[in-house]
C-alpha cells in the first residue's frame, strides 16, 4: 500500500527514445543528482545525455583481479617453496612458469565473480523487492513501450512544484507522483518468532547434552578424528624414541618368506633340496609366476628371447647343457640372490612360488629336449599336443 | 550509388608518398650496400622485414574477411583502409625473389654437406628442399593474391553499384579464405621462421605467428584510421565507440599473443626435452637473455597496461601510441625469433647499422604502397549496404 504522505519521486513518461534523450540531457543540465531513466531496452547515447561518470565497477574488477594474482602466487610460493619444498619434475622449488596457469585462473575467477557480486549487490542494490516504483503504472509502462524518467525526492534540489513544472516543460505523455511504500512486516523477522527459535534451540541442545553426557556418559558427538591410538608415520610420546611406527623385532620372519641361509653368497657351499613334488597345481602356479616375473627377459619358453628390445641385456637360454645340469637348489639360489645383471627376486616371489618356478623350468627344459621315451608317452595320449 | 551517406573523396597529401619513396630509397640503396658488406646479416634482416610485411598485408586481408564472416558493422567504414594495406599482397611475389636467391645464407638445410652429416636433416629433406620450398612460397602468395583480387574487386565494384549480392559473394569467399589463411600462415611461419633452425619444432608456432600477424595488421589499421580521421579524410560521424572497438581488439590480441607465447614456452619448459629446449636456451645466451626479457615487457606488459582501461581504448592519442608500439613489438618479436639463429650471433647480440636499414625500407614500402593505392580508391566503402549502420555505431 502506498504511503500517500511520503513522496518517493515524480515520474514522467515519453513515447519516443529521442524524447527521453532530450529530456535526460535537460534534467542533467538543471543540476539534479538523484534521478534515473527507465527504458524497455538500452538506449544508445543515454550515458552521455545523463552526463554519467564512467562506472566504478572496473576498479572492483581490477582490485580483486590483482588480489587473485597475489593470493595465488603467495599461496604457491609458501606451500611449494617454503613450507613443504618438494621436487616436482626436476624443476626448481619456485617454478614460476608452472605457477602461471593457476595464477591466471585465480585472477580471472576472483575478478569475474567479484564483478558480478559487486554489480548485483552494491551497484544494482539487489534484492529490492519493495522498491517504491514496483506495482506502479509507471513501471508497467516503461517495461513495455514507454520511456520514463523519475526525479527522486531525496534530491537536495527537490520541490514538488518545480520538478512538476520542469517535467511538464518537456512535453511528456503523462506525469505520475510515486509514493513511498509502507514497510512490509515479514513474519519470520518478528521478535516473538525469533525468540521462539532461540528457546527451542537452547532446550534441544541442552537436553541432548544432559541426556548423553550426564545421564548416559556418552560423548555428545562421536568425533572419528579423536581416537586413542597412534597414527602411522607420526610422533608419539608413548615410546622413548618418539616413533609412532615400531621397527620389527630382530629376527622377525615375514609370512611366506623363510630366511635363506646363503643370502648374498655368490658360491654357496651347498644348495637346498626341492621340497615341492611337481603336481598339476603347483606347476600352474610356477607357470603363472614364470610368465609374470621371468618371461620379460628369459622369454615365454626360457629361450632367452627378451621382450625388452635391448633395453636390458638378453640372458642366456635356460636350455643349455650347463643349466639343465644345475641342481634345483641352484636355480632357487639364482632366483633368490640374482646373478650377473639379474636382480634378486626374493622380495617379489615367496619361497613356495620360487620352488614352483624351478619345477616349471624343469618342465620347459624337458619339453625342449624330449627323449624318445617322452615322445612316445605324448603320442600315446592322443590329442595332447600342448607343448607345456 | 548510395546517396544516404555523404562522402567527398579527398586526395591524400603528396607528402605521404614522398615520405614513403624517401624511406624506401634509403632502405633499398643501403640494403644493396648491406648485401655487399655482409650478405648473411642482410639476408637475415630481409627475412625479418619480409615476414613483417607479410604480417601486415595478409593480416589485413584476414581482418577484411573476418568482418564479412562475423557480419561486423562497426568496422565497415574502415574496411577500405584495411583493404589498402592488403594491396601489398601481390607485390610479395617481387619482394620474395631476392630472398629465394639468398636462401643459402639463411637456411642450413640448403647446404648439401651439412645434410650429409646430419641424420635428422636427412629425414626432413622430403619437406625441406629448395624446389618444394619455392613451390610452396609461390603457391601461397598466388592463393593470397587471388583472394585479395576477387574480394577487393567486389568491394570496390560495390562503390558504384551498391549491389547487395557482392556482399553475399564476399562472405562466402571470406569463409573459404579464413581456412586457406589458417593453413598458409602456419606454413609461412614454419618455412620462413621455424626452419631457420631446422632441428627445432613447435606445433603451436603457426598460431604464434598468426597472433603477431593480427596484432601487426590491427595496429597498422588503427594507426592509419586514427591519422586519417584526425585530418578529416574519413567521415565526421566516426566516434569514440569505433575507436574503442579498435582498442579492444588490439587488447584482446595482445592477450592472445601472450597466451600463445606462454603456452609454447610452458610446454617446452615442462617437458624439458633437449631437442625442444635448445631454441629457448639459445635465446638465453649472453645479451640475448636481456632481449628475451625485453620481449615480455615490450610485447605484453606495456601494451597490456597501456590498453587496460576503458578511456585508453577510446582516446585517439593513446591509441596512436599503442598502435605504433605494437608495430614495433611485432618487428621486435620477429627480430627475436630470427636473429639469434644467425651464425656468429650465438653468444649475444652485436649491433650493426644493417639492422636498421631493412625496417626503414619496409616501413617506407608500406607507406608508399598505401598512398599509391589510396589515390585511386574511395577511403570509405560508399556502396556498402551496412555503411550507414556502421557510421551510426554506438556501444
Amino acid at each position: 500500500m502506498p504511503d500517500t504522505k511520503n513522496i518517493y519521486g515524480i515520474a514522467a513518461l515519453f513515447n519516443k527514445p529521442d524524447d527521453i534523450i532530450t529530456a535526460a540531457s535537460k534534467i542533467a543540465d538543471s543540476g539534479y543528482t538523484k534521478w534515473d531513466v527507465n527504458t524497455p531496452y538500452p538506449v544508445h547515447g543515454m550515458d552521455n545525455a545523463m552526463k554519467l561518470k564512467p562506472s566504478k565497477l572496473g576498479f572492483v574488477t581490477l582490485f580483486f583481479g590483482l588480489s587473485g594474482t597475489t593470493i595465488a602466487l603467495l599461496l604457491m610460493w609458501y606451500t611449494l617453496s617454503v613450507d613443504y619444498p618438494l621436487v616436482i619434475g626436476g624443476k626448481p622449488f619456485f617454478a614460476l612458469p608452472a605457477f602461471i596457469p593457476v595464477t591466471f585462473e585465480l585472477t580471472v575467477l576472483l575478478a569475474t565473480v567479484s564483478t558480478i557480486v559487486a554489480m548485483f549487490a552494491f551497484f544494482f542494490g539487489l534484492p529490492n523487492n519493495d522498491h517504491p516504483i514496483n506495482d506502479t503504472n509507471y513501471i508497467k509502462k516503461v517495461s513495455v513501450d514507454h520511456f520514463g524518467v523519475i526525479i527522486e525526492a531525496s534530491d537536495p534540489k527537490f520541490s514538488q512544484t518545480t520538478v512538476e513544472q520542469l517535467l511538464k516543460s518537456l512535453n511528456p505523455v503523462s506525469i505520475e507522483v510515486i509514493y513511498q511504500k509502507e514497510k512490509i512486516r515479514y513474519p519470520i523477522f518478528e521478535k516473538k518468532f525469533i525468540m521462539f527459535l532461540v528457546v527451542v534451540a537452547v532446550i534441544v541442545s541442552a537436553g541432548t547434552y544432559v541426556t548423553l553426557d550426564k545421564l548416559m556418559f556418552l560423548l555428545p558427538f562421536n568425533w572419528m578424528m579423536d581416537q586413542a591410538k597412534i597414527i602411522p608415520q607420526s610422533r608419539t610420546e608413548l615410546f622413548q624414541d618418539e616413533r609412532g611406527m615400531r621397527a620389527p623385532v630382530e629376527g622377525t620372519v615375514a609370512r611366506g618368506f623363510l630366511p635363506y641361509p646363503f643370502k648374498g653368497v655368490d658360491e654357496p657351499p651347498e644348495f637346498l633340496s626341492n621340497p615341492l613334488i611337481p603336481t598339476k597345481q603347483n606347476l600352474e602356479l610356477g607357470k603363472k609366476k614364470f610368465l609374470t616375473f621371468c618371461s620379460p627377459c628369459h622369454g615365454n619358453f626360457g629361450d632367452g628371447d627378451s621382450r625388452l628390445r635391448g633395453q636390458f641385456p638378453n640372458p642366456p637360454s635356460l636350455h643349455s647343457e650347463r643349466i639343465r645340469n644345475f641342481e634345483d637348489g641352484h636355480i632357487y639360489h639364482v632366483i633368490t640372490n640374482g646373478k650377473n645383471v639379474m636382480p634378486s627376486y626374493a622380495a617379489q616371489i615367496d619361497c613356495e612360488e620360487r620352488w614352483a618356478i624351478v619345477n616349471y623350468i624343469r618342465v620347459l627344459q624337458r619339453s625342449k629336449n624330449a627323449s624318445d621315451k617322452d615322445l612316445k608317452m605324448v603320442s600315446q595320449e592322443t590329442g595332447t599336443k600342448d607343448a607345456n | 550509388m548510395q546517396t544516404d551517406v555523404y562522402y567527398q573523396k579527398k586526395e591524400l597529401p603528396s607528402k605521404l608518398s614522398r615520405l614513403g619513396i624517401t624511406l624506401l630509397l634509403i632502405g633499398v640503396v643501403l640494403g644493396i650496400v648491406a648485401f655487399f658488406v655482409d650478405d648473411t646479416r642482410a639476408s637475415f634482416n630481409y627475412v625479418i622485414s619480409y615476414t613483417f610485411i607479410v604480417s601486415i598485408a595478409v593480416g589485413a586481408l584476414f581482418l577484411v574477411s573476418l568482418e564479412y564472416i562475423v557480419g561486423a558493422v562497426w568496422s565497415v567504414p574502415f574496411r577500405r583502409v584495411i583493404e589498402l594495406f592488403a594491396g601489398i599482397i601481390p607485390l610479395l611475389l617481387i619482394l620474395v625473389i631476392p630472398l629465394l636467391f639468398n636462401m643459402h645464407n639463411i637456411f642450413t638445410w640448403t647446404h648439401e654437406d651439412i645434410i650429409a652429416q646430419d641424420k635428422i636433416l636427412q629425414g626432413k629433406t622430403p619437406y625441406l628442399n629448395i624446389p618444394f620450398f619455392a613451390i610452396r612460397v609461390f603457391v601461397i602468395i598466388i592463393l593470397w593474391s587471388a583472394f585479395y583480387f576477387v574480394i577487393t574487386r567486389n568491394s570496390v565494384r560495390q562503390d558504384s553499384t551498391g549491389d547487395q549480392k557482392l556482399t553475399t559473394i564476399n562472405i562466402r569467399l571470406s569463409a573459404i579464405f579464413v581456412i586457406v589463411f589458417a593453413v598458409t600462415i602456419s606454413i609461412t611461419a614454419f618455412d620462413w621462421l621455424m626452419s631457420i633452425e631446422p632441428h627445432w619444432f613447435s606445433t603451436i608456432f603457426g598460431v604464434y605467428y598468426f597472433a603477431g600477424t593480427v596484432i601487426a595488421a590491427l595496429a597498422a589499421a588503427t594507426l592509419a584510421t586514427v591519422l586519417l580521421n584526425e585530418k578529416g579524410y574519413l567521415h565526421n560521424k566516426i566516434n569514440d565507440d569505433h575507436f574503442y572497438s579498435f582498442g579492444a581488439l588490439m587488447f584482446v590480441f595482445v592477450n592472445f599473443w601472450g597466451y600463445i607465447a606462454f603456452s609454447q614456452y610452458l610446454l617446452i619448459w615442462y617437458a624439458d626435452l633437449p631437442e625442444e629446449t635448445s631454441w629457448f636456451l639459445h635465446k638465453w645466451e649472453g645479451s640475448w637473455a636481456i632481449i628475451s626479457i625485453l620481449m615480455i615487457v615490450i610485447h605484453f606488459l606495456v601494451p597490456y597496461i597501456a590498453l587496460l582501461s576503458q578511456p585508453a581504448k577510446m582516446d585517439p592519442k593513446r591509441l596512436k601510441f599503442a598502435a605504433v608500439w605494437l608495430l614495433f613489438a611485432h618487428l621486435f618479436d620477429l627480430f627475436w625469433i630470427v636473429m639469434p639463429e644467425m651464425p656468429g650471433m650465438e653468444n649475444g647480440y652485436s649491433f650493426s647499422w644493417i639492422d636498421l636499414v631493412f625496417p626503414i625500407g619496409s616501413v617506407g614500402f608500406i607507406i608508399l604502397i598505401f598512398s599509391l593505392k589510396a589515390k585511386k580508391a574511395n577511403l570509405i566503402p560508399v556502396g556498402d549496404p551496412k555503411l550507414k549502420r556502421g557510421l551510426d555505431f554506438h556501444l
